[in-house]
């Protein structure tokens, strides 16, 4: 789409693909930045408000400057390296973090043909650069040198490898109702699924995975209940602890884009991405963008609730939750959908 | 002309990366330069149009099997002067493992190039079905042509996962305390605790 609008200034194709894509990264890119700004302010006032708290209200109107002033601050301390820390390492680590949070925001699709990167391996593609999340995570712990990043990179690692088999079996069960990878073909599948609904959660059948996807969304992106990996009990901030200024800055970043992409994937992944909830007419002259920077909001808005409200599993707990009970109960789903899409004849 | 640039890019990162893998002193940095080479070689595989082979090759390998290399390298205490006093004994071996793959390489490929191998055209450029994708083709010859040799492939790794989990199950319910999940969540504030009104000055008889 925006090749042809190139291509009308007089750029031959090549150039005029080239153009589109840089400027489609920037649309997502810059954009993603600055919701992240905001979302963080937003994590902040929800959890103050659950603990009747004001939250941030000083820097700007409302305190919505806060997480500016933060960026600020961050951006003009000094980068500490660890003279025992293996520096490359090191400073790669954050950097890789917060290039695989954007990294999979390509295949997004924000509308009908609001997509950089419209491929038919979508969701793959985004199982893929998520379970490349991990490697910040433990490369930092290992580069710091030092014994409570590398505890937690430990923790990180074996958690986010358990709970990525679940969210692979519940990504199947989606993949077999849809019957595509892409991801605009996933959300269109769902149109008016269930009588007018637009979305898989009002499957009965599909219901439970999502909640399955939510908490392991949760556990995925180490927010709490699941935040073993900087538990700051035990662990000081965990991977994180001997970084700072900006390196400290991008960790953060890349963490919150996290959370936002998983937002996005459960919203487009059972309530319907772009469409809105109900399939009525004059509901569609709305932008999708609309409907899904709608949706990711109200994600985010139940993962800071429940940062507010649950205490902090244990690690055996943790464990046992992903080996133990979401595994075979997912893989128990994927056979259910499998098995009732036959029954019905959902292909023929 | 980007997919020639592409082409020169991944393949110079793979076989740089490759290299690196032998030759980095670390074995953190090999593990790490392993990784590299193969999400260069998933790049590859995307410029060849095998994009679902690509995304399965970083799943598996990247996300998974990678991941747990990196985490026993890592907590290894590895005596890098060790290491390297064993290269001269090893290396013939290294070179008969070398000349073994380079022969099956060039077996299988020619092979393929004879039309022993059933991939599609022998050309290097397996026609698909028309109009459907990557997965769709790979679904229809896996589940029909190849069927019995995939159910194999998954007779053979779910045996060896119960080998794996066999060998290393111990009964953990005599060696050490064994929590009851169901107990401790079923346990309530009431059975745990006693409220206690002392009068002032007398303290709480127990």
């Amino acid at each position: 789409m925006m090749t042809e609008f190139f291509q009308s200034l007089g750029m031959n194709y090549e150039w005029a693909w080239f153009v589109a894509t840089i400027a489609g990264i920037l649309l997502i890119a810059l954009p993603l930045m600055l919701g992240v700004a905001m979302i963080i302010y937003m994590d902040r006032k929800v959890w103050a408000a659950i603990n009747l708290r004001r939250g941030p209200n000083v820097v700007g109107p409302f305190g919505l400057l806060q997480s500016f002033a933060d960026g600020l601050k961050v951006f003009l301390q000094e980068t500490i390296i660890p003279s025992a820390a293996n520096k490359g390492l090191f400073l790669i680590a954050p950097i890789l973090t917060f290039t695989v949070a954007l990294l999979s925001w390509a295949v997004i699709p924000f509308g009908e043909d609001m997509v950089l990167a419209d491929i038919n391996v979508g969701l793959l593609y985004l199982f893929a650069v998520s379970s490349l999340g991990v490697y910040g995570v433990v490369i930092s712990g290992w580069a710091s040198n030092s014994k409570y990043p590398f505890f937690s990179a430990m923790r990180a690692s074996a958690q986010m490898i358990s709970y990525e088999v679940s969210i692979g079996f519940i990504m199947i069960c989606v993949v077999l109702w849809a019957g595509t990878f892409n991801l605009n073909e996933i959300v269109l599948a769902q149109k008016s699924h269930f009588w007018i609904i637009n979305g898989y959660f009002a499957n009965i059948l599909l219901f439970p995975i999502f909640v399955m996807f939510f908490i392991s969304a949760l556990a995925e992106t180490q927010r709490v209940p699941f935040d073993l990996t900087e538990a700051e009990s035990e662990l000081v901030a965990g991977y994180q602890t001997e970084y700072s200024s900006m390196s400290f800055a991008l960790f953060w970043l890349g963490e919150y884009a996290n959370i936002l992409l998983m937002c996005a994937l459960m919203s487009i992944l059972f309530f319907g991405g772009w469409l809105p909830p109900v399939d009525w007419e004059p509901l569609y002259y709305v932008p999708g963008i609309v409907w899904l920077l709608g949706k990711i909001v109200f994600f985010f808005f139940c993962f800071s609730w429940v940062m507010a409200t649950v205490p902090r599993y244990r690690y055996d707990q943790l464990m046992r939750l992903g080996w133990k009970v979401f595994l075979p109960l997912s893989l128990f789903f994927v056979f259910a959908v499998s098995g009732y899409l036959m029954a019905t004849g959902h292909y023929a | 002309m980007i997919h020639t640039l592409a082409f020169y890019l991944f393949a110079v990162l793979v076989l740089a990366s490759g290299a690196m893998v032998v030759l980095a002193r670390n074995p953190v940095h090999s593990v790490l330069w392993l990784i590299l080479a193969f999400f260069n070689a998933a790049g590859l595989m995307i410029l060849v149009g095998a994009e679902f082979i690509a995304m399965l090759l970083v799943i598996v390998y990247v996300g998974a099997v990678a991941v747990l290399f990196l985490f026993v390298v890592m907590m290894l205490n590895i005596d890098f002067a060790e290491l390297r006093a064993g290269f001269i004994k090893n290396a013939p071996l290294g070179a008969a493992i070398a000349l073994i793959l380079l022969v099956e390489l060039v077996l299988g490929v020619g092979a393929y190039r004879a039309g022993v191998v059933e991939l599609g055209e022998p050309l290097g450029n397996a026609a698909p079905l028309a109009g459907e994708s990557n997965v769709e083709n790979i679904g229809a010859i896996l589940y029909s042509q190849y069927l019995f040799l995939f159910e194999m492939a998954g007779v053979i790794l779910l045996v060896s996962m119960i080998g794996a989990i066999v060998l290393t199950h111990r009964d953990q319910r005599a060696a050490r305390g064994h929590q009851n999940i169901s107990k401790q969540v079923a346990r309530r504030p009431e059975d745990a605790t006693e409220l206690k009104k002392p009068e002032v000055g007398q303290g709480v008889e127990l």
